[in-house]
């Protein structure tokens, strides 16, 4: 048999402050980003994302960057940078954001968290090495830019997660979807926010290194809360419908071909009070009034047998009309699902689309993202 | 019923009595891939060479090729693995196998390692 082994290359991986639970747990262990990250742990990939959405799943995400950003420009620094609202976030929330290239392109999908006395941003593991710098390059000067190296993050998702992180400390299961707050759980200050990358309900939780074991083993003591591996974190965001950097979006993709233009804020947008300033605003909003080339959607192969990222899609005449970002098998809807680019005149026509795979050619029907429905706990459904 | 033999690609064979050879992945194997989802198997009456990847194996997030230990023609493949892949997962020696060939170079058998060997094998890489 040949495929890349779970274990490979892990040589001078870096490890998570959890990484001896891990270990403990019986993780099956992954080089990511240069991290060492459970892959899995006994219980499969299967089980744990089914677990997930029946119950709760505790993700160690501590790879994922953190960034705080002080001084009284932050707001207006980070704007520059983004389609995205930032001066009007109010403390205590948080929003999806994405970093933009002065060509249209995406450099990272990200979350920004307003603290009050700081905004603190989220990024890809693999990403935080290009956006740190671009950080200090573009705004280093507007405000005060502080990599968060000593925190671990954790997330609870899930049904169950609620209930769990509830016995924490008062309160925290009335938090709204994407509020963010600070927290002192036993003498460690944490930030906790309604917020995670499953489509289901759940908290992200940003705790001192020192302090993250005893908050994992907190968590996991509660009802339903499993460790979930980063398998399945993958498979539960594609059913979410969600973007994997690097797979669906990178420098090269188009905020609008991406579909993530409901990032840009109405006030940024032209004729808003705050309209363009950020990289490739001219190039998103020429893109906006003549439409994308290409479109992001969901994609249903037939049978049984997943379809893999840059597998490409064929029109009925069989030239190139697309190609598949992220493609694999659905433990929620027992079959195959995926995520991929479709030329724009493609997506609303009837005409059937297949792929090639191994010789065969494959059916792929055209789905409505998400695949699986969100959970946010949504109080009055306020976005 | 004869010993189970193996390959470097964590196959395993075992000898039939009709001469004919039934085809597998190792629990090592299948303890790597995760849950499997989906098989693919060759055709009945299939000529595959030696190291030819004629199955392939696919778990949640990847798609692994089964190499062929020795070369021969496909006489019969596991058809309950369309419905139950995770035959493979549970049973991967027994229920779980794959497909049997009748050996064209029935030499090449020998050439593969024994469970004692296979054994080693799996430590050495394991580290």
């Amino acid at each position: 048999m040949t495929q890349p082994s779970a274990d490979e290359g892990i040589a001078d991986g870096r490890n998570t402050p959890l990484y001896d639970l891990h270990l403990q747990a019986g993780a099956q262990f992954t080089e990511f980003a240069g991290w060492r990250m459970p892959l899995r742990y006994p219980d499969g990939t299967l089980r744990e994302h089914l677990h997930t959405r029946a119950h709760a799943g505790l993700f160690d995400v501590s790879h994922m960057g953190q960034v705080a950003l002080r001084g009284a420009r932050r707001a207006v620094a980070l704007e520059a940078l983004t389609p995205t609202d930032v001066i009007d976030l109010p403390a205590g929330r948080q929003r999806y954001a994405l970093l933009t290239s002065h060509e249209g392109g995406i450099i990272d999908d990200i979350v920004i968290a307003n603290l009050g006395e700081e905004l603190v941003l989220v990024v890809n593991a693999a990403r935080t090495a290009t956006v740190l710098p671009h950080l200090i390059g573009e705004i280093g000067r507007a405000c005060e830019i502080r990599r968060l190296d000593d925190l671990a993050l954790l997330a609870v998702q899930g049904p169950a997660a609620s209930a769990a992180v509830a016995t924490l400390a008062a309160g925290l299961e009335q938090m709204p979807f994407q509020s963010v707050r600070t927290i002192d759980l036993d003498g460690a200050p944490c930030r906790i926010s309604r917020s995670g990358y499953t489509g289901e309900d759940g908290y992200e939780i940003a705790v001192p290194a020192a302090d993250a074991r005893d908050l994992a083993r907190r968590l996991l003591a509660q009802a339903g809360v499993r460790w979930v591996g980063l398998g399945a974190r993958d498979s539960l965001r594609l059913e979410a419908g969600l973007c994997l950097y690097g797979n669906d979006i990178d420098e090269h993709t188009s905020v609008l071909a991406a579909g993530l233009d409901w990032t840009w804020s109405a006030v940024r947008r032209p004729g808003g009070a705050r309209a363009g300033g950020f990289p490739g605003a001219e190039e998103l909003a020429d893109a906006l009034e003549a439409g994308a080339a290409m479109r992001r959607v969901g994609l249903l192969p037939e049978g049984r047998a997943p379809l893999r990222e840059n597998t490409g899609l064929l029109g009925e005449d069989g030239s190139i009309v697309g190609r598949i970002t992220s493609g694999l098998f659905s433990p929620t809807l027992e079959r195959p699902i995926a995520m991929g680019y479709l030329r724009a005149d493609c997506v609303a026509a009837a005409a059937p689309l297949h792929a090639m795979l191994r010789g065969r050619a494959i059916a792929v029907g055209r789905a409505a993202l998400p695949f699986v429905p969100h959970r946010y706990h949504r109080k009055s459904d306020k976005r | 019923m004869s010993e189970l033999k193996y390959s470097r690609d964590h196959e395993w064979l075992r000898v039939e009595a009709d001469g004919t050879v039934t085809i597998g992945i190792t629990d090592y194997a299948q303890k790597e891939l995760g849950d499997v989802v989906y098989v693919e198997l060759p055709e009945i009456g299939r000529e595959v060479r030696q190291d030819e990847e004629a199955a392939v194996v696919e778990s949640v997030k990847a798609a692994s090729e089964v190499r062929m230990p020795v070369a021969g023609s496909v006489v019969a493949v596991n058809g309950t693995l369309a419905d139950n892949p995770e035959q493979v997962n549970v049973d991967p020696a027994g229920d779980g196998w794959f497909l049997r060939l009748k050996p064209s170079s029935p030499d090449q058998i020998a050439g593969l390692m024994n469970e004692a060997d296979y054994r080693a094998y799996v430590d050495s890489i394991r580290k």
